[in-house]
Formats: C-alpha cells, sequence, structure tokens
C-alpha cells in the first residue's frame, strides 16, 4: 500500500486535489438550494431539471452553431440557455398542474422524459462528430473536469470547473443570505407569507433559477444522477437532526463535505467512479442519520417505542402499591405471586415490568415483596390526579 | 417509403417485427399498469425504480455473469427496485422525510452505487460491460424474438393478474381505506400491484433506458384519463395509446437514420398527451376554453339585458342610448348587443338606440328574481 501510494506522480496528487476541491464546492453550492427543496417538498424538481438542462444546451448549441459562433462547446451562453430550459420545465410542469387534469408527480414525470427525449434525437441526428457524451450527461466526468481550464481576461484558469462553481456557490450564499427570511417563510408557511405581502410565486421562481444555475454548473462536472444525490440527500440527512433552518443549511453543507471527502478517497484508492462514489457515501451518511439520529432516527424511536411498553404498566403497578400503602393486605397485595395474578400478566411480562419499574427508581425490592420509594409515590399521585 | 412498404417490412423484415412487437407489448403492459401507479399517484415510483434498478443489475451480473437480459433485468433489477420501495415506505413512515425527498434519495445514491459497480465490472478481468450499457439508455434495436417472447410471455401473466384482481385493484386505487373496511387484504394486494409495476418497469429498462421509462410508465395513463371516467376504458385505451406508441415509434426510427427508438417512442406518447389534455371531450381544456366564453359572453349579454330592463319604460318605441348603460359599469361592447338581438331580447332602432322586445323584458324580470336556490 504504501509503496504504491509512493509510485503515484506528482501530477496525480495535484489532479486529486483539484477533484476534492470542485467536488467540495459542488456538495456546498448543490445543498444550500437543495435544503429549500426538501422542506417545500419539491425534490424531485431537481431531479427533472438535472435532465432538462441536456435540452437547454442540446438548443444553445444548434441556435450558436446556426448563427456562426464557431465552437460553441464551453460558451457561457450554453450555460444560460440550460438555465433557461430548467425554468421552462418549472413553467411547464406548473402549467399542467393549474389545468387540474393531472396531479404535480405526473406533470414532473411527463415533462423531463419529453425535453430529454428531445435533446437525445437532436444529439443523435445532428452531432454525430460532436462530443456530447451520454454517459457523461448521467454520471459526469469529475476527474475531466480537474483538467479542464478557461481563459478569463487573459488569465488561464484551472480546473474551469473550480471557478464556475464557487463562482456559482458565491451566488447561492449570497441570495440566500439577502433572502433569507422570504426564503424561510415561505418554505414553512406559503399562505402566511402571501398575507403578508412576500410573493410566494416571485421566491418560488427564484429558487428555482438557484437550483437551475447549480444543476448546470454541477452537471457538467459530476453529472446530472449526483446532482440529485447531492440536492437531497445531505439536506434529508440534516432534516433528520434538527429544528432550525439556519443549522440544517449548515449540516446539510457538512454533510455534503463529508460524502465528497469519504468518497473520493475510496473512488481513488478502488478506482471507482468518482460521482458514484460521492452519491454512494451521501446515502451512507444518510442511512446512517436515519438509524442513530437522536430523537428522530429509528433506533431512538424504537427505544421511546419499548420504554413506552412498560412505562404504562409500571406507572399502574406504583398506583396498586400506593393504594394498598398501610393498609392491613399490604403484604399480601405487594408480593410478587400475587401481582401475576391481579395485573394477568405472563411471567416475563411481570418480570419486564418490575424490571423497569425498578430501573426508573418507583420501587424498591426486598425479598419478594415490592415497597414503593419516594418517587414511586410521587409518580402514582400524579398519575391519579391526571385521570 | 409508402405505407404498403412499411406494412410489408413489418410482417417480413426480421429486425423491424421483432422491435415492433417488444416495443408494443411493453407500451401496452406499461400503459395498463400505468393507470394504477397514476390514480396511486406513484407516477414518479417509474422514475424511482427504473434508476434503483442497476445496482441490482449489475450485482446479478457479476455474481453470474450471464448477460440473459430477463435474468438480469427481473431477477437484479426487481429485486434491487423492490428494495428501493420498502426503503422509500420505510423513510416515509418512520420520519418526517416525504415521498419525493425520500424518492430523490432512494433514486439518485442506488443510481450512484450502481455506477460504482459499473466501474468495478469494467475492471474485473472477466467483465465486460458492453452489454450493461444498454439498460442505461436502453437500446431497442437490439432486442431479438427471444426478448419479444419473454415480455410478452410477462405481459400476459400481468394482465391476467390484473384481471383476476380487478375489482381488488380498483378499489385499492380509489379508496384503500374502503378496501381495507371491506375485508380486501390490503397490505397484499399493494405489495402485488407494487411487483406488477416494477416488473414492467424493469423489462422497459432494456427497450427506452432508465431515463424515458417513468415516460412509458405515465404518459399512456395521463392521456388515458382524459378521455374517461370509467377504470376498464382508463386501462384498455392507455393500453393501448402505449401499444401504439411502441410500434408507431419503433417504426418511424427504422425509416429514419439515426432516430433513436426510445426517445421517438416517448415523443409518441408525449403528442398522445398534449392532443388528450387539449382535445378529450369534456376534460379537454379547449373545450373547458369554450366553454368559459360562451360563460362569461352570456353572463355579459344578461347584464346588459338586465341594465336596459333597469332603465325606465324600456319598450317605448325610440329605445334607450346604449351609451348610458356605461353608468352601470363597463360600457356594452356591440358584440354583445347583437347577441341580444339573435337571442330576440332586443331590437336596434337606429344606431345607438336599443329597445328590449316583450321576450326580453320577460327574461329580464326572470334574471332579476332574486334566485331560488
Amino acid at each position: 500500500m504504501i509503496d504504491w501510494l509512493r509510485n503515484i506522480q506528482y501530477d496525480e496528487w495535484r489532479a486529486l486535489l483539484d477533484v476534492v476541491l470542485i467536488a467540495s464546492v459542488v456538495t456546498v453550492a448543490c445543498a444550500l438550494p437543495g435544503t429549500f427543496l426538501v422542506l417545500r417538498k419539491m425534490a424531485l424538481m431537481s431531479d427533472a431539471i438535472s435532465h432538462s438542462v441536456l435540452f437547454g444546451i442540446v438548443i444553445a448549441f444548434v441556435v450558436m452553431t446556426q448563427i456562426g459562433m464557431g465552437d460553441a462547446l464551453g460558451s457561457p451562453l450554453l450555460i444560460i440557455g440550460a438555465a433557461a430550459a430548467g425554468l421552462l420545465t418549472v413553467a411547464l410542469t406548473e402549467l399542467i398542474i393549474t389545468t387540474r387534469r393531472l396531479k404535480e408527480d405526473a406533470a414532473i414525470g411527463l415533462v423531463f422524459p419529453f425535453l430529454f427525449s428531445i435533446a437525445v434525437i437532436i444529439i443523435s441526428r445532428q452531432f454525430k462528430n460532436v462530443h456530447i457524451d451520454a454517459d457523461a450527461v448521467l454520471l459526469g466526468s469529475l476527474e475531466y473536469s480537474a483538467l479542464d481550464s478557461m481563459q478569463f481576461f487573459g488569465l488561464t484558469l484551472r480546473p474551469k470547473a473550480l471557478y464556475i462553481m464557487s463562482g456559482i456557490l458565491a451566488l447561492n450564499v449570497i441570495l440566500i443570505a439577502l433572502f433569507y427570511k422570504e426564503l424561510k417563510i415561505v418554505s414553512f408557511d406559503a399562505g402566511l407569507a402571501a398575507t403578508l405581502g412576500f410573493s410566494p410565486a416571485l421566491v418560488h421562481y427564484g429558487l428555482m433559477t438557484m437550483v437551475s444555475v447549480t444543476c448546470v454548473g454541477a452537471f457538467d462536472a459530476v453529472g446530472s444522477i449526483l446532482v440529485v444525490a447531492l440536492m437531497i440527500a445531505p439536506p434529508a440527512t440534516a432534516y433528520l437532526l434538527t429544528d432550525r433552518l439556519s443549522r440544517m443549511l449548515l449540516l446539510s453543507a457538512a454533510a455534503g463535505l463529508l460524502a465528497a471527502w469519504t468518497g473520493i478517497p475510496l473512488a481513488f484508492f478502488f478506482d471507482f467512479s468518482y460521482a458514484g462514489s460521492i452519491a454512494t457515501m451521501s446515502g451512507v451518511i444518510f442511512l446512517h442519520a436515519l438509524m442513530m439520529a437522536p430523537d428522530r432516527g429509528l433506533l431512538a424511536q424504537w427505544a421511546v417505542r419499548r420504554a413506552q411498553r412498560f412505562e404504562f404498566p409500571a406507572q399502574m403497578l406504583a398506583v396498586h402499591l400506593f393504594h394498598h400503602e398501610g393498609r392491613p393486605d399490604q403484604e399480601a397485595e405487594s408480593s410478587l405471586r400475587h401481582l401475576r395474578e391481579h395485573f394477568k400478566f405472563g411471567e416475563d411480562r411481570v418480570r419486564q415490568v418490575v424490571s423497569h419499574a425498578l430501573r426508573k427508581g418507583y420501587i424498591q425490592r426486598e425479598h419478594d415483596r415490592l415497597r414503593l420509594t419516594n418517587l414511586g409515590r410521587e409518580t402514582a399521585r400524579s398519575v391519579m390526579i391526571r385521570t | 417509403m409508402n405505407i404498403g412498404q412499411i406494412l410489408h417490412d413489418l410482417l417480413f423484415d426480421y429486425t423491424l417485427r421483432t422491435v415492433a412487437l417488444g416495443a408494443g407489448s411493453l407500451g401496452l403492459i406499461a400503459g395498463a399498469l400505468g393507470s394504477f401507479a397514476l390514480l396511486r399517484k406513484q407516477s414518479l415510483l417509474g422514475d424511482a425504480m427504473s434508476h434503483a434498478a442497476l445496482p441490482g443489475i449489475c450485482l446479478v451480473f457479476m455474481l453470474t455473469l450471464s448477460k440473459d437480459p430477463l435474468l438480469l433485468l427481473v431477477a437484479g433489477g426487481g429485486l434491487a427496485g423492490w428494495i428501493g420501495a420498502l426503503l422509500v415506505m420505510l423513510i416515509v413512515r418512520r420520519t418526517r422525510i416525504k415521498q419525493d425527498s425520500a424518492q430523490g434519495i432512494v433514486l439518485s445514491v442506488f443510481f450512484g452505487f450502481g455506477t460504482v459497480l459499473l466501474t468495478v465490472i469494467k475492471n474485473m478481468p472477466s467483465g465486460n460491460k458492453a452489454g450493461l450499457n444498454k439498460f442505461l439508455w436502453g437500446s431497442a434495436s437490439t432486442l431479438i424474438a427471444s426478448d419479444v417472447t419473454k415480455i410478452a410471455t410477462i405481459g400476459v401473466v400481468a394482465l391476467l393478474i390484473i384481471a383476476l384482481f380487478w375489482k381488488q385493484f380498483k378499489l385499492l386505487s380509489f379508496d384503500p381505506d374502503f378496501a381495507h373496511c371491506s375485508g380486501i387484504p390490503v397490505r397484499v394486494m399493494d405489495v402485488l400491484l407494487t411487483t406488477l409495476i416494477v416488473l414492467s418497469i424493469v423489462i422497459g429498462l432494456q427497450t427506452v433506458g432508465v431515463v424515458l421509462m417513468s415516460a412509458m410508465l405515465i404518459a399512456p395513463a395521463a392521456s388515458a384519463r382524459q378521455w374517461t371516467d370509467r377504470m376498464g376504458r382508463m386501462v384498455f385505451l392507455a393500453a393501448a395509446f402505449g401499444a401504439f406508441s411502441g410500434v408507431a415509434g419503433a417504426i418511424h426510427s427504422s425509416q429514419v437514420d439515426d432516430l433513436p427508438t426510445g426517445p421517438t417512442i416517448v415523443i409518441y406518447v408525449s403528442v398522445i398527451v398534449m392532443v388528450s389534455l387539449l382535445f378529450a371531450p369534456n376534460r379537454g381544456l379547449l373545450w373547458a376554453w369554450v366553454r368559459d366564453y360562451r360563460h362569461r359572453r352570456s353572463m355579459r349579454a344578461e347584464t346588459v339585458l338586465v341594465n336596459l330592463a333597469r332603465l325606465e319604460d324600456p319598450l317605448h318605441e325610440h329605445g334607450h342610448d346604449v351609451r348610458v348603460l356605461g353608468a352601470f359599469g363597463r360600457l356594452p361592447a356591440n358584440s354583445v348587443m347583437e347577441q341580444l338581438a339573435r337571442q330576440g331580447w332586443a331590437v336596434r332602432v337606429n344606431s345607438h338606440r336599443w329597445a328590449l322586445t316583450p321576450e326580453g323584458v320577460s327574461r329580464a324580470a326572470e334574471l332579476m328574481q332574486p334566485s331560488r336556490g
């Protein structure tokens, strides 16, 4: 392993560093608008938009070739075209929904395959020799995007994707900071927002523009599937961990970074696809949060349910003991054997309930008699008052 | 190329016949099952499950090195799709994460993991992933006769199961609570129906590919929904639309160079959706617009009628200058006045003056009565 590590050339380390940097910027840039998509139950719009981007790129490319703008691939106009296609998807979907002939899910599922089909047909008919690789559309190619450069006022910037995505990230951060209040109120209570004079439609299209631009920028580097993974999985992970929007934004950025920083080394050493590896890690991180999250995690829920199964009978046990405390039948009523008959529990159940009550400190055990503690008496009293 | 030649090829050209039959039967099955998915608001299930199938396909390939599409798709893809569907259900039921996010996570993460496995296969000494790529993009032109036989067999079985549990599936789609109360084993039927849908998705992957499968499932059903309110007719129509698009797309792409089959089929179903949304009787948007327009026009005419009647002595010979009606609100357009004349409620006295006919007066009186509703 170590020998093998030594054999990696300096250039390879440099390329790997670029990949890590690009992936880090992409994950954060995606996680921020993604948070609002998840909160607004529109996560699948990212799926639709990331596919329609291809349509925008192809149309913009055709137009630019027609008017003779030469080598159009890589031009910023393609990005504008692609972002416009993202918005077109949103608008068409909403147009179908407002006719009330189809539901939202069906509308999404109809629009983007249609646009995507047009794009694929144009590609295969017009650009047999232009490199718009079909696999690269879905899967992206981080490894190549790290090598791409661009000219900017005479400066050679490399890797290009890093600079473009940094710009998009900065844009997202600024927009969210400026319109934080608006985004927050529209996400949580669109009705209230409208009443207070915020325009939900304006915020909606603003957010969708942000998502489209981010998809376009990230699409080039990481492909449409990783865009979807990074827009949904890290925010969903954060959603399990916090109730505050500001923390959710930070946590989803952190979850995205973690996915990138764990996925890339795995991909590098085992020769996986970078995008696939990062997407997989974002899923693993989500799964971990799903199981382990305090309060909302499956294990925590399971523990609560388990505890509740014994808490009620344990409280009833305390009430029973309290009722007979200081009476002549106290001795008889507090024996373990009698409890079995009184509560009509099986032997296991009695043992579990008693041990739960012991653990909670409601009772103490003296041979085969049970005695209430002070806490037990209080519990019994409060339970009885509540009823 | 003329119609006769196309028909001849359809019958006697092996490739075209195979592709058209395969795409047609896929469209038929997807259309029929898609109707249930649409009504149960599971339209995007097709998208999620078709992506989720990839790691299963890769794993089965790595284990068996088989290239039999049916084994890979049904065993691997079906199983992975199923696990994905269960995960979505678990996440939605147990956390506050909603259906859309859960589906998005399963879709993208499973697919991402699938691409990791694809790179593993590429690096395997015996691996040859060329065959696997066609599941991403679909390549109907590589269908062979035995594939079509298998697709058709699965289709017939699926249709038989639909026919057998017709009542249960129908109730489950419209009112699962009522179905539960009526003693229908809802869970079992849910599992059965979802299994059938996943099955139709995985066999569709080979023909139209991952991205376009969701359209094959929803579009025929969404079109059929516009034409009828009856479940039976809807399933039948959806199957017909799906089959037609499959066959038409296959023929069309065989006649034109460099026209990929899957996207062509999707364009056909999408056009059917547009036509249905616009022109279907009753639900068609065009008719709704016409109804709206007529309604607005008659409302406007009736308002003018009532306002004219409110002017004193509406019957007197020289009539009233309708420009006075501007005082009641909008000045009536000429077309509105002409409509009143056509209905025999008003007559023109001279250029701006109009008088009500006796019929017009009684109609106005009717309209002015407080409604008893």
